[in-house]
């Protein structure tokens, strides 16, 4: 379940921003899929997270905001901008299609932890604007509005983007289970 | 995308119950609006078919956590970017006050240590050109150039001659004779160089006008390269007397003078 997880709002920037370390360096090695690129990556957020944390507005989401600038300084990099390139034109706001399961679905399946390099994979092919989504919501557990301050999207683009993006990542499962087989 | 399900029409969709799996994923991710929330926990409760597709959704988010959190950075790397942002020590502004000040008086007293070693190097060029000149003109086969014990002969000499007058002691009932004057130079300043005598000693006493030198004026004598000397400012004239007197002999001279300088 994707629970807010509201960043203390005072402190030195080293108090608030160390703790989301780990969880940025992450984030930004599915952004990057290359470690260098990964480190630079966070290196930059944080030394200009530094520098702006001065007008950084108290009492709003400091999570949100580090992962924004990581976001934006992957989207200027060489690699994100090639990533980006390859989002596609849908309708964002439009209605998607009902998904459902059974006992065969790669959910069922994905019970077994021998299965995980399946959905790393899966995870891995998915365009940049899906998987961040999945991310963002799945592993950061952020809440919607915190992914919409991420992405700087309406909610509304943040809830059928990953209704989307759940559904490619299934059918991506689904897809390599087939080939196990 | 949160759309309303309508219990009757939900009923009526048979067994896809679409209507309620598409609600699934925001239900699970806690998004839903309490009332839709309501509505959906109570139709799971009685649905078997939608309570296992939500298990299943709950197990495939467990399995993308799990999958999704995959790297983990150096800790090598971990020490970099904390020493980068490592807070450094507040100074506040007590502190920068505080260190302006101590820099402001650091400054204040270097500027007045080099004015006082100025002064000084002034003060010791300008006694050395005096011992010079008491020297020079003592060795001279004509150390004076108006002769005559008089002081009414000697003060109105130097009328012309030097751009200011100055008055001179009645010597009589002193151990002191006035021996002459002469003009004399000093950085290209003229003034008045007189010789008294006292007990075959030989005592100069140099008038220069008071800006020519800015000396500490002193009521004692001092010793300047074995020679005694005393100085004091009077009417904006700078009065020297010097010799290798014993110093009574020099500050009696120089009360002498002073006296007769504030008679003017």
């Amino acid at each position: 379940m994707c629970v807010s997880a509201d960043a203390p709002q005072r402190g030195t920037f080293e108090e608030l921003a160390m703790p989301l370390f780990s969880q940025l360096y992450n984030f930004a090695h599915w952004l990057a899929q290359n470690r260098e690129e990964a480190e630079d990556l966070v290196q930059e957020t944080y030394v200009k997270a530094l520098r702006g944390f001065g007008s950084f507005q108290q009492g709003t989401n400091f999570r949100a905001w580090m992962y924004r600038i990581l976001r934006n300084t992957f989207l200027t990099s060489r690699t994100g901008m090639k990533a980006s390139m390859t989002v596609p034109l849908e309708d964002e706001e439009g209605p998607v299609a009902a998904v459902t399961t059974d006992a065969q679905t790669p959910e069922a399946i994905l019970i077994d932890r021998n299965h995980q390099d399946l959905l790393q994979a899966a995870l891995e092919e998915l365009p940049l604007h899906q998987r961040e989504i999945v991310l963002l919501c799945e592993v950061e557990e952020m809440s919607y509005q915190e992914i919409a301050d991420t992405l700087s999207v309406p909610i509304g683009t943040v809830m059928s983007r990953l209704s989307r993006a759940r559904a490619a990542l299934r059918a991506g499962v689904q897809k390599k289970l087939q080939k196990t087989v | 995308m949160t759309m309303s399900p309508d219990d009757s029409g939900i009923r009526q969709a048979g067994s896809s119950h679409d209507q309620w799996r598409v609600q699934l994923d925001t239900y699970l991710d806690g998004e839903l609006p309490a009332d839709q929330m309501r509505a959906l926990d109570g139709h799971l409760r009685t649905c078997p078919s939608c309570a296992a597709d939500a298990l299943a959704r709950v197990q495939f988010k467990r399995a993308v956590k799990t999958a999704g959190t995959r790297f983990v950075p150096s800790a090598a790397f971990r020490a970099l970017i904390q020493k980068k942002i490592a807070a450094k020590p507040r100074r506040s502004w007590r502190f920068g006050f505080a260190l302006a000040g101590a820099f402001a008086l650091l400054l204040v007293a270097g500027l007045l240590t080099a004015y006082q070693q100025r002064q000084h190097l002034l003060q010791q060029q300008f006694y050395g050109e005096i011992a010079d000149l008491h020297v020079s003109t003592l060795a001279s086969a004509n150390p004076v150039d108006v002769v005559s014990t008089d002081r009414h002969t000697v003060k109105p000499w130097f009328q012309g001659k030097i751009p200011f007058t100055f008055n001179l002691p009645e010597l009589q009932g002193t151990d002191f004779t006035l021996v002459g004057g002469r003009v004399t130079y000093l950085g290209q300043v003229p003034g008045a160089h007189l010789i008294y005598q006292i007990r075959k000693h030989q005592i100069s006493v140099f008038i220069f006008p008071e800006d020519l030198v800015n000396l500490r004026d002193s009521s004692k004598t001092t010793k300047e390269r074995s020679f005694n000397l005393q100085t004091f400012t009077q009417e904006g004239l700078r009065y020297v007397v010097f010799g290798d007197v014993a110093t009574d002999d020099i500050r009696k001279l120089s009360a002498l003078l002073e006296t007769a300088a504030k008679s003017s």
